[in-house]
């Protein structure tokens, strides 16, 4: 009876995705404990927001994709709504509008928008599918250019780029015609001086702070020289776990979250690194997989965002790590410590599972 | 459109599709190469380098404070400077017991109680790596058997460090400011500007004043120092230093020798002056006495000093120049003139019947003019020599509040006059719209009469008063006050200038303006408001008295009646510019409770512009006038009640 209702359960579960995710989450709270300064309760918080993203990824799995498709509107809405919310009555901290208060409950709406915007996206495609034309796509622009919008003004420009990737993902996939992107990709080289007046002085800092790290050791470029300073000395096998000195020395600027990579690459050295891109490669490989074998436009497009998204996160935050993108902060998937970030990604891992195990059932 | 484009070919379609997905694969591996590339680069060809950076990763990057810009009046004399001196500071972060080690070091250099309670509030206010001054201003004795005794404590240093020192004490105080300790609310202000990192290291930001408008200048660019250091965070040797850049100098257009006759003319009388050099808005004096001494402030007020100053009756913090709100009484006067000359509402030469009040027509409520008897046939030229009121009752009524307002708001009222100091405030300058938008009523003709004469609910600072005067003086054009005159760029020694700002002129005719100004000239005649003031001037100085109401005063009863009633007197007003027919200086000056402006605010203009345009010795006449008193000290001033209020809050 038991193992029947188990078996159920598990039975949309992807195993080969959800073996690479526990992989990945046993080696992410092993570099944690390191990371924190062999701090027990830092790790076992993570551990417990990991099985509510478990818990969150099973439950969506369960659910057929014609239902999400369903929520996709509303979803988008109601993040629109809150994003809008932010930048009425949003909480200041840091100088960025980002949290918004709803009563007892603290929720980043960027972090729902991640989800929500590649859903919308293929919901949307879905939608016009039988006579997609140009016109379809501008309105797919449209769609995420608001948000995006929206969460720049914060300002949290890395986020902001991420879902801008992730929409654009959604319209690269959907067959936007070279000529447009070509089109798309000049025009936004001549709109980059614009662009830069728009930036916050803090936010140009970075950028110059990336091209001289040393113009700036006091500031942004310190946390570049010494993580640069952990990965290069990390070697080929690296120093050993718990062994890092950096991290433990406190020369490392957050060294538990978006820089926890450098404490990996510090311990674990190349091969390390190569087993981890490994891992997460596959992981974005496999569920590339889904996609290409999905049944409806919306499966495809929602599959193919989420796993391109991923893999932005770990180009993203392993090349801030390693000194060749800005400093912006982005977490790496599933080692970074922090719960909302980790739920997000489980949930579109679950979607994954759901695409592929109903993909079985629902044949065309 | 054809219909076969209409038709959804699937499986062409997927095709599509699967091609796009095989070349965002083909991306996601390009992308892992490069990052592999990277690696390789950084751990593999770079690995001594960095394995090297990393063992000695005891090399530390410390910042090097840049010393602070120095403050200047405009002929170069010293308002704030630095100096250096010996602090003995502890690493909280490296020493296990804090008090026991305070204590110990209590037994080789003097620490009072109010080192160690100021010790505890820095730590519980500190950031992280923050090494902390027990002791500030070491001598050498101490510093010689602090440097035998160091082996007993480590995470314990003696460091040299610059001090703000502002060596005139209360003069010009609130115009300086003073510079105080960062704290969380700073540390999150500097975050969002993208300045932290520049503040690495330093401890000190300006909080009040020139201090605070122009911490920017004055700050510097933090260095950077590549240390060393030893197992116990020690620095062993340097290994690479770039240079901080030391903060701006300002030079202020403040004359200090004028600043301190005026705040001398004050006595120990409460009120505020600012002179204004009309052609340029630059300010050569501003007053707001009682004043502080700054240099309290600099490594942390304390608490009785603090509470002298917080609950003095007097408020001394309170800078009464820009922040001070009085209603502007019959300084207003000359203004309302020129606006009915300038609408054409009255000329020189036309006549009003005063009979000692103002009524409207049907009713029974009378405007009364301070002369009871009234001043019978009035033109322009009397109204100001004799500060006639039923003269502006009827202008103001026939101008209308809205006509009133448009017109004085061209010489700066009722906003802020843009000066480089934070915290002014913009007053009221009456309208239908303003009372729509404060009150949510309706304007009544009996407060447009009352406006007339500056009273109801006008609200001026004296700095705005000194700013519309000038432009008056003028013919007209309003420029910007401003108190720094020039910048000099330590970085590559260059000297900027700040150029006058023209902000707006209201193109006073010649005959309106002249018809005014002989008025205000006569003011300081025989026969006008301010005759005892203006005896024996060698220049022609055009000025205009003024009284402000004070009315509902909240009071506590502890207080002498005596005392009371003094509270309860009329503020005195002056406005005035001399030479009259080339102004050089333009002021204001309000004397808190100082009664009637002629005899109590018109002798503090006259010594001040004697000063300025003849010069330190003659500054006779006006002395007869007003004895000279020495300026209040923070420490005397009388305990208070914190109920008590002035209405010019």
């Amino acid at each position: 009876m038991i193992k029947r209702w188990i078996a159920r359960i598990m039975a949309p579960l992807d195993p080969s995705l959800l073996g690479l995710i526990l992989s990945l989450m046993a080696l992410g709270l092993a570099v944690l404990y390191s990371a924190s300064g062999r701090d027990m309760m830092t790790v076992i918080g993570q551990a417990r927001s990991m099985m509510i993203a478990l818990l969150g990824m099973c439950v969506l799995a369960h659910i057929p994709p014609q239902y999400l498709m369903r929520l996709a509107a509303p979803a988008y809405l109601f993040g629109l709504l809150m994003l809008i919310g932010v930048a009425l009555f949003g909480e200041v901290s840091h100088g960025a509008r980002r949290w918004l208060h709803l009563g007892p409950v603290r929720i980043q709406p960027s972090e729902f928008m991640k989800l929500a915007l590649p859903i919308a996206l293929a919901a949307w495609f879905q939608y016009r599918e039988e006579s997609l034309n140009f016109r379809d796509f501008l309105v797919a622009l449209l769609l995420f250019i608001i948000p995006v919008g929206l969460i720049a003004k914060q300002p949290d420009l890395g986020t902001a780029l991420l879902i801008a990737s992730s929409g654009c993902f959604a319209l690269f996939l959907a067959g936007l015609s070279w000529r447009v992107i070509a089109l798309a990709v000049v025009s936004g080289a001549a709109a980059l001086p614009v662009a830069w007046t728009f930036l916050h002085d803090y936010q140009r800092q970075r950028v110059l702070t990336l091209i001289n790290p040393a113009s700036d050791p006091l500031g942004a470029g310190y946390h570049i020289i010494q993580s640069t300073i952990s990965v290069g000395s990390g070697g080929v096998f690296g120093k050993g776990w718990l062994s890092g000195t950096q991290a433990h020395l406190d020369f490392l600027p957050e060294p538990t979250t978006d820089f926890i990579f450098a404490v990996f690459c510090e311990e674990f050295g190349l091969l390390g690194e190569l087993i981890l891109l490994a891992l997460l490669v596959s992981l974005v490989i496999r569920g590339l997989r889904i996609a290409g074998h999905a049944s409806s436009v919306f499966n495809r497009l929602a599959a193919g965002a989420i796993c391109l998204t991923l893999f932005t996160y770990t180009f993203v935050n392993m090349g801030m790590v390693a000194g060749i993108l800005p400093v912006v902060g982005v977490p790496l998937p599933f080692i970074s410590y922090g719960g909302t970030s980790l739920i997000t990604l489980m949930l579109g891992q679950g979607i994954l599972m759901s695409i592929r195990y109903h993909r079985t059932i629902v044949k065309r | 459109m054809n219909s076969r484009s209409r038709v959804y070919d699937q499986a062409l379609s997927l095709h599509a599709y699967r091609n796009r997905l095989q070349i965002a694969t083909f991306a996601i591996f390009l992308g892992c190469g490069l990052l592999f590339l990277r690696f390789f680069w950084l751990q593999i060809f770079q690995y001594e380098h960095y394995r090297t950076l990393a063992e000695a990763n005891r090399i530390t990057i410390s910042p090097v404070v840049p010393s602070r810009g120095i403050i200047m009046d405009r002929e170069g004399r010293p308002l704030a400077n630095n100096y250096s001196a010996y602090t003995l500071e502890i690493m909280p972060y490296q020493v296990d017991d804090l008090d026991e080690t305070i204590d110990a070091l209590s037994k080789i250099v003097d620490i009072t109680p109010r080192d160690r309670r100021r010790f505890h509030k820095l730590y519980d206010e500190s950031r992280n790596f923050d090494s902390l001054p027990i002791r500030n201003r070491l001598s050498e004795v101490e510093v010689a058997k602090f440097a035998v005794n160091r082996y007993r404590f480590p995470g314990v240093e003696i460091r040299a460090r610059l001090f703000r020192n502002y060596p005139e004490g209360l003069t010009a105080s609130h115009l300086i400011g003073y510079i105080g300790r960062i704290n969380d609310n700073d540390i999150s202000k500097l975050d969002d500007a993208g300045l932290l990192p520049n503040y690495r290291g330093s401890e000190h930001l300006g909080k009040v004043g020139i201090e605070q408008s122009y911490e920017r200048e004055l700050h510097g660019l933090t260095g950077s120092e590549q240390l060393e250091t030893d197992a116990g965070g020690r620095a062993v040797h340097s290994l690479a230093r770039k240079e901080p850049v030391s903060g701006n100098d300002l030079t202020l257009s403040i004359d200090l020798g004028l600043q301190q006759v005026a705040e001398n003319a004050f006595g120990n009388r409460r009120g505020a002056l600012v002179a204004i050099e009309p052609s340029t808005g630059e300010v050569l004096a501003f007053v707001s006495q009682p004043g502080f001494d700054p240099n309290l402030f600099v490594d942390g007020i304390d608490q009785a000093n603090w509470e002298n100053l917080n609950q003095s009756i007097d408020k001394p913090l309170n800078n009464r120049a820009s922040r001070g709100l009085y209603p502007p009484g019959s300084t207003i006067k000359p203004f309302m003139a020129l606006a009915g000359l300038q609408t054409k509402h009255r000329t020189p030469e036309s006549v009003i019947q005063d009979p000692g009040y103002f009524a409207f027509p049907g009713s029974s409520h009378r405007y009364r003019d301070w002369k009871p008897e009234g001043h019978g046939t009035v033109d322009l030229h009397r109204s100001i020599v004799q500060s006639c009121d039923t003269y502006y009752y009827t202008l103001a009524n026939e101008l209308g509040i809205d006509v009133m307002h448009d017109y004085l708001a061209q010489f700066g009222f009722g906003e802020k006059t843009g000066i480089d100091l934070e915290g002014e405030l913009p007053g009221v300058l009456p309208s239908r719209a303003w009372k729509k938008t404060r009150f949510h009523q309706e304007w009544f003709g009996g407060e447009t009469v009352i406006s007339g004469i500056g009273q109801g609910y006008n609200q001026m600072t004296p700095l705005q008063m000194a700013g519309a005067v000038a432009a008056l003086a003028n013919g007209g054009k309003f420029y910007q006050p401003h108190i720094v005159k020039s910048i000099r760029e330590s970085a590559t020694g260059n000297r900027r200038d700040i150029k006058p700002v023209l902000v707006r002129d209201a193109g006073l005719r010649e005959e309106d303006f002249n018809a005014v100004r002989d008025a205000m000239v006569d003011v300081l005649l025989p026969g006008g408001t301010a005759a005892q003031a203006g005896a024996g001037t060698p220049y022609k100085f055009a000025g205009k008295t003024g009284t402000a109401q004070v009315v509902a005063i909240k009071q506590n009863e502890k207080y002498v009646e005596s005392r009371v009633k003094e509270r309860n007197r009329d503020h005195a007003w002056f406005v005035g510019f001399a030479p009259a027919d080339a102004p050089r200086i333009a002021l204001a000056v309000l004397v808190e409770n100082g009664g009637h402006g002629g005899t109590s605010a018109a002798p503090i203009a006259r010594q001040v512009v004697d000063y300025w345009l003849l010069g330190k010795k003659a500054n006779s006449p006006a002395s007869d006038l007003e004895a000279d008193t020495p300026p209040a000290k923070p420490g005397t001033t009388k305990p208070s009640d914190e109920n008590e209020e002035h209405h010019n809050d």
